[in-house]
């Protein structure tokens, strides 16, 4: 299989039929689960993964006492692959969290300031993916997931200081619609939105995050090869251009 | 990053540790600190000092870890308890975990793993005393260490920070630029051949922005270099002049 792969890959085909700059199939489910404050089932070709908000009161960190607070887990359920254990979430799972959430810190996609409460008390925003079917290219699917989860969540109500579940007061607070193209490079060449066999082949990744407004919010390296900076300026052009047909989906 | 703050970033064209916009800290990088590993370094930019060594190549178990036609390289970063404001707690956090990872894929990229089928390489980078960049600068140590201990190289790995405040672009970002500057990046690459293995950005920036800060990245990496090899050749003179 990897070989048969690696020989399309190197004619500068897939095997799917895809040239190296199209995204596979993407399918989204809105609020799959009802308990959720927001929740989204993505479909990427054969990966899954779903995102789920849940919002509870919480206290503000120190620095910065008027803002809402932003927490993003990811696992990898042993549902996904036969290569996943039960258990705490690895390297790859803690990276993948920690990509997601500066895609939306940074590009400061949700108002966290309108997640004040009062003195001492802020929402604080979970939230939480489960990678279901890792077929690959988590990233872009997970930050996708993120996203539509976000921008269909709704802010609980609050009586006497407590929740009020099943009740909301709004929506949550969404400015931007950040999305992320993961550029894989292969040879002299690159593509998008790879399957996990053309993961496997691929040993140079770059995520870029990408705003509305064509800023960049993060970008991480993934994999032991390497890029000159005009392939990263490549790329960036590439996950411009390619951001856009993510963000429409949102 | 890019939190809120009434701190002053930049006045009057200076930085608020005194530095001009491109001015590196001072740093130190002193070779072969730690005598029961293969190879060490320990290396300070301003108040950010780690130490790494190296062990390896050597055995490892349990075998199905191994790699039949290359060596593993595996790399564990931490920070002391004392190195930060308030004490960090020694077991491993995901920040540590994640860089932890990224350094790996910064450094395999380098080694001639090809040459030491079976084995494992293991790069352990402790943070001293913490005040920004403490990523880079433990990349910076990693590579002396890894050369120190004799493994072959393609090239070594020079690493740095850079920002931007306002329009001025900035580079080797101590601790309160780190937190709260717009936007921050941390690089790492073979200069020899303008190679990047480490790229990790986040805030605000167009395009543009994020490429000339790839060149201000690039012409301190080479900066770093120098001095890197300047460590080893005073390290390693005596050899053949004997």
């Amino acid at each position: 299989m990897k070989n048969f792969v690696e020989e399309a890959l190197a004619q500068g085909k897939r095997i799917d039929g895809r040239d190296f700059l199209s995204f596979r199939k993407i399918e989204i489910v809105e609020n799959v689960s009802k308990k959720a404050e927001g929740s989204a089932l993505v479909k990427m070709g054969e990966t899954k993964v779903i995102a789920g908000v849940k919002m509870d009161i919480g206290e503000p960190f120190k620095d910065s006492p008027n803002e809402g607070i932003l927490i993003v887990n990811a696992e990898f359920s042993p549902i996904s692959s036969p290569n996943i254990e039960p258990g705490p979430p690895d390297e790859n799972a803690i990276e993948l969290a920690r990509i997601v959430d500066r895609v939306i810190r940074e590009s400061h996609s949700i108002d966290l300031e309108k997640l004040f409460i009062e003195e001492g008390k802020v929402w604080t925003v979970y939230v939480d993916l489960t990678v279901l079917d890792m077929k690959g290219n988590l990233v872009d699917a997970c930050v996708l997931s993120s996203l539509k989860a976000l921008w269909n969540a709704k802010i609980p109500k609050i009586e006497d200081g407590k929740i009020v579940r099943e009740e909301f007061s709004g929506k949550l607070p969404m400015v931007y619609k950040p999305v992320t193209v993961s550029i894989c490079k292969y040879n002299n060449n690159f593509l998008i939105d790879p399957t996990d066999v053309e993961e496997e082949l691929i040993n140079a990744k770059l995520v870029v995050g990408v705003r509305d407004d064509d800023k960049i919010c993060a970008i991480q390296k993934q994999g032991w090869g390497t890029f000159h900076i005009s392939e990263i300026e490549r790329c960036l052009d590439l996950a411009i251009e390619k951001s856009k047909e993510l963000r429409r989906l949102i | 990053m890019g939190k809120k703050t009434n701190i002053q970033l930049m006045v009057d064209g200076r930085r608020i540790d005194g530095r001009l916009p491109e001015q590196l800290r001072e740093i130190e990088m002193k070779i072969g600190e730690i005598e029961n590993a293969d190879g060490s370094a320990r290396v300070r930019f301003g108040n950010t000092e780690a130490l790494v060594a190296v062990y390896g190549p050597r055995s490892l178990f349990p075998k199905f870890l191994q790699e039949s036609d290359m060596a593993i390289l595996r790399v564990v970063y931490s920070m002391a308890p004392f190195s930060v404001d308030e004490r960090k707690n020694p077991a491993p956090d995901r920040r540590s975990i994640e860089i932890s990872k990224v350094t790996k894929d910064a450094l395999s990229g380098a080694v001639f793993l090809e040459e030491f089928p079976r084995t494992v390489i293991d790069v352990y980078e402790y943070i001293i005393q913490a005040d920004g960049s403490t990523r880079v600068t433990a990349i910076n140590a990693a590579s002396l260490a890894l050369a120190s201990a004799g493994i072959p190289m393609k090239d070594l790995v020079a690493a740095c920070s850079v920002g931007k405040i306002g329009d001025v672009l900035i580079v080797d970002l101590c601790g309160k630029e780190d937190n709260y500057s717009e936007s921050d990046m941390a690089v790492a690459m073979m200069p020899s051949k303008g190679l990047i293995t480490l790229l990790q950005m986040d805030g605000r920036l167009t395009k543009e922005e994020v490429l000339q800060l790839l060149k201000k990245a690039e012409e301190n990496c080479k900066k770093i270099y120098e001095m890197q090899k300047k460590a080893l050749l005073e390290k390693f003179k005596v050899v053949g002049e004997d």
